[in-house]
């Protein structure tokens, strides 16, 4: 892959817009609220804790990771029965007078691969919309504090529209605004 | 800044307090830090002397002796699969139940269940004598093209703690994200530099928030019927077999109620040396501390209840050898580990019930050592002394001594636990910094809810 692609990929030019550092939670959500009812809707919002007043106020969809999860264990207990079926039957060997495929221990391998296939798949699942998500966001402006104490709201938009954006978040509450 | 009412209601406990006051535990050693770790190298030390002497001399230096041919290493395999178990029931478990309580111990436990599985991953290999060929564990055919034989127990237990030490490693490092990038964005240095590739780019955006809780949340809940899985399929490597005192079918609920008090017992051991070290009394409260003892207290009755009903069904069962395996095991000549598995673990945590004694944090330090001594020897128990009294065995000569090997590996495996977990506090969060803040009131501008 060429450098430039590459540097695109991991280090893309940042995007233009606005960053808001709040210190309180319900200036926060007042934020967000005020700029879903107007033209800035689209936004990237910053907590150190997930909360579900935030949550609440921008309305997201159900993270697909579920779907991550349920496919992984589907095809984690199919893996589980097809390894101890198949080898079973591979090299017929009656054990303890048995038949050779039997299903009721076979479960515990089936029950095992489930788990395992559909936390592996779920960690995926997390990781891969986490990155999607971040690259359709591009690469936006972001606080230190925001990890300890204090929640941001990053709002992409062209220079011209920054003051309009800037008067919205003082309005909610915002502590202080940086354009990006 | 707004925010929330102490735990221990002397320092007003804010979201930027508990961020620092975790963050500060990583900073440079102590002398009381090495002196614990230096402890648990020189003990690690030892164990590996015994086991280079275990592999140029084989088996033999153990104290291996017909028909007691799993003994001390099976023992230390169960005991710390056991251990284990805590770290999960408190983070997965507890975390779908809403126990708000969890958040300030669960990373301690669940760093200590992927140590303790570490430790008894080892034991298997040492007791398998030959352990360049452990890779015949892993289910692929021999030269004959012969496949692992899925109907045994064995098997089952590699699936089972393989699945449960990647899960529990899993869970642990996705709980480790946010809270790396806490302390990253407060570091310096090499410091920095480390959790900078170990927070893989966590900002805590919604969208990174939206996936995770998420995502957090189905791993917890395919956590949950794992921990009560495994060690099931550990107590039916006994349980499938018609050893008296083995072939029952109360063992898979009985070593769940066992593994699960050891862990906890553990989680109090870990918990009260790494609070006053590294000056953690404000998150990690006396509270904490009274629901794990209240939490002992629930699974040793459970234990206490399965030790008398084991005695009651030998009796009232009416088969001659139950009977004189369990006679064996009371007053045969290993009487002293029946009676210390007994005392320690069925009468000893009675005195739970006393609110004086849980929220006493040395009497409840010194309980769990008692109840950490007291199920490595319900282990032993059941393992050796079974197998040493089997009245069947017309060879039997129960000649069963545990040598300076067993005892010495046994040691290193102490050492090989506490090293890893001492290493572990201090590069990493002991405390979830986000969950801690979770339980707190949130910072709101006029007091009241966002």
């Amino acid at each position: 892959m060429p450098p430039k692609m590459l540097q695109q990929l991991f280090h893309p030019a940042p995007t233009p817009g606005v960053l808001g550092v709040f210190g309180h939670l319900d200036a926060t959500v007042a934020a967000i609220r005020d700029l879903k009812a107007g033209p800035y809707g689209e936004m990237t919002v910053y907590s150190p804790i997930p909360r579900h007043e935030l949550e609440d106020a921008l309305d997201q969809p159900v993270s697909p990771v579920r779907m991550w999860t349920l496919v992984g264990g589907i095809a984690g207990c199919s893996i589980g029965a097809w390894l101890t079926l198949y080898m079973s039957y591979d090299w017929p060997v009656v054990v303890g007078g048995k038949p050779v495929g039997s299903i009721p221990p076979y479960v515990i391998i089936m029950f095992e691969m489930t788990i395992l296939f559909g936390a592996l798949t779920t960690i995926l699942g997390i990781i891969f919309n986490a990155l999607f998500a971040r690259r359709r966001q591009g690469m936006v402006a972001y606080d230190e504090r925001f990890s300890n104490d204090k929640f941001g709201i990053f709002v992409p938009c062209a220079p011209d529209h920054a003051g309009a954006v800037e008067a919205v978040l003082k309005s909610a509450g915002a502590e202080e605004t940086r354009r990006a | 800044m707004t925010t929330a009412t102490a735990p221990s209601g002397t320092v007003r406990v804010t979201y930027d307090y508990v961020t620092r006051t975790i963050a500060r535990t990583l900073g440079n050693p102590t002398r009381g830090y090495f002196l614990l770790l230096g402890a648990a190298v020189a003990l690690l030390a030892v164990g590996i002397v015994c086991l280079l002497f275990l592999l140029r001399y084989g088996l033999g230096l153990a104290g291996y002796s017909h028909p007691v041919y799993w003994a001390v290493f099976i023992t230390c395999f169960v005991f710390w699969v056991g251990i284990a178990h805590s770290g999960t029931l408190i983070s997965a478990i507890l975390f779908l139940f809403r126990s708000g309580w969890r958040t300030a111990v669960y990373r301690t436990a669940e760093a200590m269940t992927v140590f303790a599985v570490m430790t008894a991953g080892l034991f298997p290999l040492i007791h398998i004598g030959r352990q360049w060929y452990f890779y015949w564990l892993i289910p692929y055919p021999n030269e004959r093209g012969l496949w692992p034989n899925f109907k045994s127990p064995l098997i089952w237990d590699e699936f089972a703690i393989g699945t449960y030490f990647t899960v529990s490693t899993v869970f642990l490092i996705m709980g480790l994200i946010p809270d790396i990038a806490a302390v990253r964005d407060l570091a310096t240095g090499w410091r920095r530099k480390l959790y900078d590739v170990t927070a893989i780019g966590w900002r805590g955006s919604n969208e990174q928030w939206r996936h995770y809780t998420r995502g957090y949340l189905y791993l917890a809940a395919l956590a949950t019927p794992l921990v009560l899985s495994v060690h099931s399929v550990v107590s039916w490597d006994f349980a499938m077999a018609i050893v008296p005192g083995w072939h029952a079918t109360l063992f898979a609920p009985y070593f769940v109620a066992g593994a699960i008090y050891s862990g906890v017992a553990m989680v109090i051991t870990l918990l009260v040396p790494i609070r006053r070290l590294f000056h953690l009394e404000e998150l990690i409260t006396v509270h904490h501390f009274e629901n794990l003892a209240k939490l002992c207290l629930l699974t040793g009755m459970i234990v206490g209840y399965a030790y008398a009903t084991e005695y009651f069904v030998a009796w009232f069962g009416g088969n001659p050898s139950e009977r004189a395996a369990f006679w064996y095991r009371a007053f045969g000549p290993f009487w002293w580990a029946s009676w210390t598995m007994i005392i320690c673990n069925g009468f000893l945590p009675l005195l739970l019930w006393f609110k004086k004694i849980r929220t006493n944090i040395t009497s409840l330090f010194v309980l769990s050592i008692f109840v950490n001594i007291g199920m490595w020897f319900e282990r032993f128990v059941i393992i050796v002394v079974s197998l040493a009294g089997e009245p069947f065995d017309k060879f039997n000569n129960a000649g069963y001594n545990p040598t300076w090997a067993d005892w010495g590996i046994m040691a290193g495996s102490f050492g090989w636990f506490f090293m890893w977990f001492l290493l572990f506090v201090k590069n990493f969060p002991a405390v979830s910094i986000s969950e801690v803040k979770e339980v707190l009131a949130p910072p709101r501008r006029r007091g009241r809810a966002a």
